[in-house]
């Protein structure tokens, strides 16, 4: 057992109500409430995401007010009711209407932010039965979520009002295209929900990453057996020597990046050394009391820098600082430009972006005799698996990875974070061993949006088609590879945007400096690279005298269309669908707009509106490299019909899509769906949620497994294609025609585990390598988006508010329309916070009050179009949607910027103080 | 070894600052986020238990705000006019959860450059009363905070109220709040004004202050000085100059250039006299 705290037991309990229940608890008086509820009462649906009132993730009741848990002293709850969500469901377990509300519409998605979101919510709900939309905002305002975009949060807090309709489940076989609810719901909205931090053995021991100030740096390490002489409770200090291979890397042949440092440091936030013993020693032990001795050495600050001739080295065997570079080449570009009526030159700048997730990297590790057991958010447990077993020295099957409920990834949980640490302490100590990550640590230690310097050239003929581009990208990829290499891959293929360009050249290129890795998040780069192709279509449209959308439906690639890989598009290319689907919206903003302007014009008003349109491409799933999925549907002796699933839920909501799937293709109710995912014991590997490959490559396994499963039926029965299941227990109704034949499952003979009938299906997109050219097919299928944004900016003060904005997206076909629209109103978030607001500074914006991402009070009235273009190689024909939520919206903001005030911004964010000197430039023009 | 302290009475709160050296918590909203993923082992003085230390009563001549009053009791509170502006910057703090446990004493006392209650507080001539064992002292909150996290509070004092003068003019006050989004956000530049006018509609008292533009909050004294003698009907944001900023030292961070909230001071300034106009004749701003 973990040493107890002397000062936590001499203290007087202190005596309150949870959820009505009288308790009493002995802890130290200053003690976080938010701590207390969750590791003295067991609590854990209070979440903790910054400990510093930032998030409202910890948000509850005390005596009927919300407040967050986090800034709360256990002292002041003294006599006073806290209500937690635990406490909101009644006791028969029937959920409140407003649970029932964030079920039915969706507002619910990772769920990390829900039980705070739901008792702000409650707070106003008590007091105004019917609120209004604005009073709504208001009560919900301190809470951050970063999946959904707030807008099904807000329409489900203002339903409870009027007593939403339950929808009624669809029958089987039209799962497909319903709006169901997410088949893990229930436990986001009750508090049960188990996410990295919530599942902590009560013995375990806590580890605690000691990380560099410096952003380069070398260092001695003095006696640190001292150390842990001088502080019981402190078990052990792990460091580099104790890693057996101190390496990690998404790429199999770049395991550049050490668990722990070996006397060099790279990045402010590098891992340093690890302090492992009780919570309370870990932490009681401050890092400017460890033996460290730093000489601080010149870091390499950014891209130029890390060009520049005389610039050292970020890694040694990496000259030029270049971690890689290519890109695409077709037609004869020089020649093109000579035919050119219009040229447009854009140079597009993008900082570190944070993934902000609500919830901070948390796990726990566990020895079993020769295994490794890792509980963890992630997005990638097989990949987790064999980077543990990389770095531990053992063999991939000696290691399971269990997964967590994540709270939010974006790419950023598709890295290693706390898993090789608690891996090789739990491994030496043979104890549990968990680590969770401060705010200020999961921002200045993990990976971000890669910033990038884009310069791009297009060129179009009189008649207003697209005749050549040339476009660089740069990316800082920080310190250590990470995914650089995805990001300099997929760009140069994005980099033309969705149009036809017969004359391409496009590069790209992952540059190191001393910054923080660089890695996934929500498009790869190619949200950076949308920026500028965007820019540079207004400017050739606005140069020829075309609608800015006209110039766009124009040039959009349509099926039979080359690609510049010289891919040629044989179906499912929807951007003309979508561009004629927004081309209503778009004529009455672009006349509202106009009336309001002249409006203020003549009153002498400083507000000015725009609208602009932003377009996007995106291939589905990895770049010219295999990843398949393998998924499995199992029939038990006992007549659970289950799901192994190795596709992990980030809160986009795969489990429900690969259920729906799976569940038509069976042809059984969705409700027998019993759900096994992600844990890698139980499961076979559906590859990692990212590249918006789940629904289209894991769904169509899911598809096949169903499928097959059925075909073994079917076979079982004699029956024929048409027959229709119905499962009653163990027993396995066929019913073809006029014929029913019974399978008594407990008679059948065991397959696999406690199943007897197994169905399984392996998807892996077709592609082929890219050639020094660029040339080849590096997607099966790409989706398409056409978004745009109203906006209304003050000239004075040079603030944007986004007043309107309408998504249409070619998916292919919406499994779950709702969740559909939630990855696309949730990407919309993003995209505004690229574009307004949100830059990483490292050591300078390390928390959620100095990096901010979009409230709900930014937020504008979001419409989604749903085009659905089939892709008949996905399931039921479905593409991914993950990803392309994001990538047009900042371009669509930044046109409709220009369009209000003749000022193009290619540097984003888009901070006041930016567009007022923009502005005011513009002026002395 | 940390001691938690929570009194009930101001003398045994200055009793305990007198004996020991202790970090004052009421709300809790700057403390904690200051001791993020570190252990707490500060000796603290809880000052929320202390009876009479919280709402807005009527003392003579002044209102006294009661140090742990939130933001949100005063934003329930049913006030005058005057406190028109202090409700606005009230529910421009942070989100509900941060007004519902945050103190109007702990933000002044906190000393933020960025504090949204420093500038509202300077339009309503507002003091702060500090008590320590056996004495007292009222200090004006211009004078209160010094700069950037400093105060003239010493060791053994702790605020107990705020008083701002009762005014029985024709007043209007109004606080405008400029951040780079809505809620929970760090002021980029706030303007806050109080103005008073006689029955035949001129300017007598003008009051106004603009915050995170210094180290601490300041007011604009040559503006309010070209302000009085005028009709309210008069165009007042025309008034307003760049010399009239000359106090303001600015600084560039994250949030924004130092030029830039110069230019966004006076901007926010403009628009605020256009309101105070508008809510003392009743036209729209």
């Amino acid at each position: 057992m973990t040493p107890p705290d002397a000062r936590e037991t001499i203290e007087q309990a202190v005596c309150f109500t949870v959820n009505g229940k009288p308790v009493a608890v002995a802890a130290f008086a200053l003690k976080r409430l938010a701590q207390v509820l969750r590791d003295d009462l067991g609590l854990t649906g209070t979440k903790i995401g910054c400990d510093a009132g930032d998030c409202g993730a910890c948000t509850v009741l005390l005596d009927g007010q919300q407040v967050c848990a986090c800034l709360t002293p256990l002292a002041q709850a003294e006599g006073r009711a806290v209500e937690t969500v635990e406490g909101l469901a009644a006791r028969d377990g029937t959920l409140s209407r407003l649970q029932q509300a964030f079920l039915t519409y969706g507002a619910a998605q990772c769920g990390i932010c829900t039980p705070g979101m739901l008792m702000s919510a409650v707070d106003l709900l008590r007091r105004q039965e019917s609120p209004s939309r604005q009073q709504v905002l208001d009560a919900v305002g301190g809470t951050l979520c970063r999946c959904t975009g707030y807008q099904k949060i807000v329409d489900a807090v203002l339903s409870v009002a009027q007593a939403p309709a339950m929808p009624s489940p669809p029958g089987v076989g039209e799962v497909i295209g319903a709006r169901v609810e997410r088949v893990d719901g229930r436990p986001r909205v009750v508090g049960t929900a188990s996410y990295g931090a919530d599942a902590v053995p009560a013995d375990a021991l806590w580890l605690r990453v000691v990380r560099s100030p410096h952003a380069h740096a070398r260092f001695v390490l003095g006696d640190l057996d001292r150390v842990r002489q001088a502080h019981p409770g402190l078990v052990r200090i792990l460091v580099a020597r104790d890693v057996p291979f101190n390496g990690f890397g998404i790429y199999p042949d770049i395991k550049d990046q050490p668990v722990l440092a070996d006397g060099l440091v790279r990045y402010r936030g590098e891992a340093v050394l690890a302090l492992v013993g009780s919570r309370t020693a870990v932490l009681g032990l401050r890092d400017d009391a460890l033996p460290i001795a730093w000489t601080p050495l010149a870091p390499i600050a950014d891209i130029d820098a890390a060009r520049a001739v005389d610039a050292g080295r970020v890694q040694a065997d990496k000259p030029g600082n270049l971690l890689i570079d290519g890109g695409v080449r077709c037609g004869d570009a020089a020649a093109a430009w000579a035919q050119a009526a219009a040229v447009a030159n854009v140079a597009v700048e993008t900082p570190f972006v944070e993934h902000a997730y609500i919830e901070p990297e948390a796990g726990w590790a566990r020895r079993t005799g020769d295994r490794l057991e890792i509980h963890v958010t992630t997005q990638t447990p097989y990949m987790d698996r064999d980077e543990v077993a990389s770095v531990m020295r053992l063999k991939p099957t000696q290691v399971r990875i269990v997964p967590a409920a994540c709270g939010g990834g974006f790419g950023g949980k598709l890295d290693q974070s706390v898993q090789p640490l608690v891996a090789l302490a739990a491994w030496l100590l043979d104890r549990p061993v968990a680590c969770v990550y401060t705010r200020p640590e999961s921002m200045a230690a993990t990976t971000k949006r890669h910033p990038a310097r884009v310069r791009a050239r297009f060129a179009a003929t009189a008649d207003g088609r697209l005749c050549a581009c040339d476009v660089d990208a740069a990316f800082d990829t920080g310190a250590y590879a990470s995914w650089g290499p995805t990001v300099a891959n997929r760009v140069p293929v994005h980099a033309t945007g969705p149009y036809r360009v017969p004359n391409v050249r496009t590069w790209g290129a992952a540059i190191f400096t001393n910054n923080p890795p660089a890695g996934a998040f929500r498009g790869f780069g190619v949200p950076q690279a949308a920026i500028a192709h965007e820019a540079a279509m207004d400017s050739l449209a606005d140069q020829l005298g075309i609608d800015r959308l006209e110039f766009r439906h124009r040039n959009a690639l349509r099926v039979g269309d080359a690609t510049a890989t010289g891919q040629v598009l044989t179906h499912s290319a929807g951007l003309a669908a979508c561009l004629d689907a927004l081309r209503p919206h778009w004529n009455r903003a672009r006349a509202d707009v106009a009336a309001f302007n002249d409006e203020a014009r003549s009153h002498d008003r400083p507000h000015r509106r725009g609208v602009g349109v932003g377009c996007m491409w995106y291939g589905i799933g990895n770049t010219s490299m295999s990843n398949p999925s393998i998924m499995r549907v199992g029939l038990s002796r006992a007549g659970v019909l289950t799901l192994y699933s190795g596709a992990v839920d980030i809160g986009q909501g795969s489990n429900t899509i690969m259920t729906q799937i799976a569940a038509d293709a069976v042809g059984l109710p969705l409700a027998q769906f019993a759900l096994v995912a992600g844990d890698t014991d139980l499961t076979a590997d559906a590859g990692k949620t990212s590249a918006s490959r789940q629904t289209f490559v894991s769904g169509k396994a899911a598809e096949l497994a169903g499928a097959d499963l059925r075909r073994h039926i079917l076979r079982l029965a004699n029956a024929g294609a048409a027959a229709t299941l119905t499962l009653d227990g163990a027993v396995l109704c066929v019913s073809d025609r006029d014929s029913v034949r019974r399978i008594d499952l407990a008679e059948l003979p065991l397959v696999s585990g406690d199943d007897v009938l197994v169905g399984e299906g392996t998807f892996d997109p077709p592609t082929t390598p890219l050639d020094a050219d660029g040339q080849g097919i590096p997607y099966a299928s790409y989706a398409f988006a056409a978004q745009m944004a109203e906006v209304e900016v003050d000239l004075e003060l040079g603030t944007t508010k986004v007043l309107r904005m309408v998504a249409a997206h070619d998916v292919g076909r919406a499994i779950n329309p709702m969740q559909v629209e939630g990855q696309i109103e949730g990407g919309i978030a993003q995209g505004l916070g690229l574009a307004l607001m949100e830059e990483y500074l490292p050591g300078r914006t390390e928390n959620l009050h100095d990096y901010l991402i979009p409230t709900v009070g930014d937020m504008p009235a979001i419409e989604v179009i749903l085009v659905e273009d089939r892709d008949p190689l996905g399931p039921s024909g479905a593409k991914g949607v993950g990803e392309p939520g994001l990538v047009p919206t900042a371009p669509a903001i930044l046109g409709a910027i220009d369009h209000a005030t003749g000022v193009r911004m290619t540097r984003v964010p888009v901070l006041p103080h930016r567009l007022r000197a923009a502005l005011k430039a513009k002026e002395r023009r | 070894m940390g001691l938690y302290l929570r009194p009930r009475t101001i003398e045994e709160a200055v009793a305990a600052l007198a004996a020991h050296e202790l970090t004052v918590l009421a709300g809790g909203t700057d403390f904690y986020p200051a001791r993020v993923g570190r252990a707490l082992d500060d000796d603290v003085l809880d000052v929320t238990a202390i009876d009479g230390l919280r709402g807005i009563t009527v003392a003579g001549e002044h209102w006294r705000i009661g140090a742990a009053t939130t933001w949100r009791d005063i934003i329930d509170a049913d006030l005058p006019p005057l406190f028109d502006g202090l409700k606005l910057a009230a529910r421009e703090v942070g989100g509900a959860q941060i007004q519902n446990t945050g103190t109007i004493a702990g933000n002044l006392c906190n000393a933020s450059p960025a504090a949204d209650g420093a500038p509202v507080l300077l339009t309503l001539d507002a003091a702060v009363v500090l008590q320590r064992a056996g004495a007292s002292r009222t200090v004006p909150v211009g004078d209160f905070i010094r700069g950037n996290r400093r105060t003239a509070l010493q060791a053994g004092e702790i605020m107990t109220a705020i008083t701002v003068p009762q005014r029985t003019t024709r007043i209007a006050s109004h606080f405008l709040k400029l951040g780079a989004r809505r809620y929970l956000v760090i002021s980029i530049a706030m303007a806050a004004g109080a103005i008073e006018v006689d029955d035949a509609g001129r300017i007598t008292a003008a009051r106004l202050a603009i915050g995170a533009c210094s180290e601490v909050a300041r007011r604009l004294p040559d503006l309010e000085q070209a302000l009085i003698g005028l009709s309210i009907d008069s165009a007042l944001a025309q008034r307003v100059r760049a010399a009239h900023f000359a106090p303001l030292a600015p600084v560039d961070d994250v949030r924004g250039s130092a030029g830039y909230r110069i230019d966004a001071a006076e901007t926010l300034t403009r628009r605020l006299l256009s309101v105070l106009a508008g809510r003392i004749t009743g036209a729209p701003a």
